[in-house]
C-alpha cells in the first residue's frame, strides 16, 4: 500500500504567524486564516537530490572554507542526529543544509555588521544527505552568541539554522537549533514564538558523550522530525497515487 | 502494553532569519563556498514548452518591499509532470522543478526564468490549471508561507484550488498577470489584497 497524504500540521505546536514581542513578525505575518488545502500531487511531490549536487567535504564546517593546514576559531563540535518522519521512519536521502555564525557570533554575510570578527577560516555553511538510516552529521564550531535588534539588549542564543526537504514540497521545514543548558534560549523571542516546552526541548540539541570523540571534538545530538504520511486507504484518492 | 497511539511529534519552524543566503544562497550572502548551489535552474536545458520569466516583490504589511525573503519554487514540466516517482510520467533530462529565488538587496524585486508548466492531476481525477507552487520565508516570517502561482491566459476556471477560495475577490491573488516578456506576481503578505496562503 502506497502512502497517501501527509498528517496535518500542527499549528499550536509551531509558532504562530504573528508573535508581537519578535518584532519583525508583525508586519510580516498575514491577517487572514491559511487556507487548509487536501493535499494533491502537486504537495506530496518535491525535489530529489543525490550525491551528484553536493561533495563530500560540504558537511565539513571546519574544513570547507579553511585556508590548507588551517582552522577556525571555536570550539569544535559534531552535530548529528536522525532525519525521521512523524511515524518514526527515517528519512533517507534528503538534503539537510546548515547555516551559522562562527565563534564569535559574526555572520559571513555582507549584511551583518556586528563588531565582532569574520574569521578567514570559517565560511558558515554546510549541506548532506542523510544516508539510507536517516543518519546525518556536521563537523562545525560552536557559533557565539549575538545581539540583535529587537529590545536594545536582546541576544539570539548560539544556534545553528538548519533547512530540511523530505520526499514531498508538504516537508518543507526551516527550523533552529540551540544547544543545552544556554541561559538564552528562555529570553529569546524568537525561540520563545514557539509557546510548548517540549517543542522548545525538540530544538535543543543535547550533549552526546558517547559520540564525541575523545581530546578531538565534542557531540550533540540533534534528531529532527518531519511531517509523516497516512498509509491507510481513503476514498477520496488522489490521482495516480 | 497500550493502544495509545504513538506518533513522534513534527520538528517546530523557526524563522530564516536575515542571513537566510549563507546557508542556501552563498553567493548572495557575499562569498563563493560550493561547487555549485543549488536551485538555480529549474528547467534545464532540454525541457519542451514555453520559456517564461516570472518576476515580483513581496510586499509586508506596511507597503515596503521585503529585501531578505527567499522563495522556493516547485512546479512540474510542460506535460504535467513532476520530477518525482510519485508523478506519472517522465520528465526531461535536467529538468528538476525546483529553484531557489532571492532578492535584489536594494529594491527586493525577484526572478526567475523557467518553463511554463502544464495541467497536473488534482484529487479525484480533476485537473489542476498550470500553477508554480511557491514557499516562501524570511526573517519575521515564523513558519514558511506556502501559496500558488496561476498564470492569466490560462483557463482556472475549473481548477479545483482556486475554486476552493470562499472569497472570489481573493482568488486574484494567485493569478500572475502577463507583462510584456513575463509574468507579474507581487506577493502581499498583508494588508490589502493579501495573498491567499495554504496550509498544506
Amino acid at each position: 500500500m502506497k502512502p497517501a497524504e501527509f498528517y496535518q500540521r500542527d499549528r499550536n505546536w509551531h509558532p504562530p504567524a504573528l508573535t508581537p514581542p519578535y518584532k519583525t513578525s508583525v508586519a510580516r505575518s498575514p491577517r487572514y486564516s491559511l487556507l487548509s488545502l487536501e493535499t494533491t500531487p502537486s504537495e506530496i511531490t518535491g525535489p530529489r537530490f543525490g550525491h551528484s549536487d553536493i561533495d563530500p567535504l560540504d558537511n565539513d564546517l571546519l574544513q570547507n572554507y579553511a585556508q590548507a593546514g588551517q582552522s577556525p576559531i571555536g570550539e569544535r563540535i559534531i552535530v548529528h542526529g536522525r532525519v525521521l518522519d512523524e511515524n518514526a521512519r527515517p528519512v533517507p536521502d534528503t538534503l539537510v543544509e546548515i547555516w551559522q555564525a562562527n565563534a564569535g557570533g559574526r555572520y559571513r554575510h555582507k549584511k551583518d555588521t556586528y563588531l565582532a570578527p569574520i574569521d578567514p577560516n570559517f565560511g558558515g555553511c554546510g549541506r548532506t544527505l542523510t544516508d539510507a538510516q536517516g543518519y546525518y552529521y556536521f563537523r562545525t564550531v560552536k557559533p557565539g552568541a549575538y545581539p540583535w535588534r529587537n529590545g536594545i539588549n536582546d541576544w539570539r542564543p548560539a544556534h545553528i539554522h538548519v533547512s530540511v526537504f523530505g520526499s514531498g514540497f508538504a516537508q518543507r521545514l526551516i527550523t533552529q537549533l540551540y544547544f543545552e543548558g544556554d541561559p538564552l534560549i528562555a529570553r529569546c523571542p524568537i525561540v520563545q514564538t514557539v509557546s510548548d516546552p517540549l517543542a522548545i526541548d525538540m530544538l535543543t540539541a543535547k550533549l552526546d558523550m558517547n559520540a564525541t570523540i575523545p581530546l578531538d571534538t565534542i557531540a550533540y545530538r540533534f534528531d529532527i522530525v518531519l511531517r509523516g504520511r497516512r498509509s491507510t486507504l481513503f476514498e477520496n484518492k488522489l490521482e495516480g497515487n | 502494553m497500550s493502544n495509545d497511539p504513538k506518533y513522534l511529534k513534527e520538528t517546530p519552524s523557526q524563522t530564516a532569519g536575515p542571513y537566510v543566503h549563507i546557508g542556501l544562497a552563498p553567493g548572495a550572502a557575499g562569498f563563493d563556498i560550493y561547487r555549485e548551489e543549488l536551485g538555480h535552474d529549474i528547467a534545464g536545458p532540454n525541457a519542451a514548452g514555453a520559456r517564461i520569466r516570472v518576476e515580483g516583490v513581496v510586499i509586508d504589511g506596511t507597503g515596503a518591499p521585503v529585501k531578505d525573503v527567499l522563495l522556493e519554487a516547485w512546479q512540474a514540466n510542460a506535460a504535467g509532470v513532476y520530477a518525482h516517482p510519485e508523478s506519472a510520467g517522465e520528465v526531461e533530462e535536467g529538468f528538476r522543478g525546483w529553484g531557489r529565488v532571492i532578492t535584489d538587496f536594494a529594491t527586493g524585486e525577484w526572478s526567475f526564468k523557467t518553463v511554463k508548466p502544464g495541467p497536473t492531476p488534482g484529487r479525484n481525477g480533476q485537473m489542476q490549471a498550470p500553477h508554480i507552487n511557491l514557499w516562501i520565508v524570511a526573517r519575521g516570517i515564523n513558519v514558511g508561507l506556502n501559496t500558488r502561482l496561476y498564470f492569466d491566459d490560462e483557463d482556472n476556471t475549473a481548477d479545483p484550488v482556486l475554486n476552493t477560495i470562499e472569497w472570489e475577490h481573493r482568488r486574484a491573488t494567485l493569478i500572475a498577470r502577463k507583462t510584456g516578456d513575463s509574468y507579474r506576481f507581487d506577493i502581499r503578505l498583508q494588508g490589502e489584497d493579501e495573498t491567499v496562503f495554504f496550509d498544506i
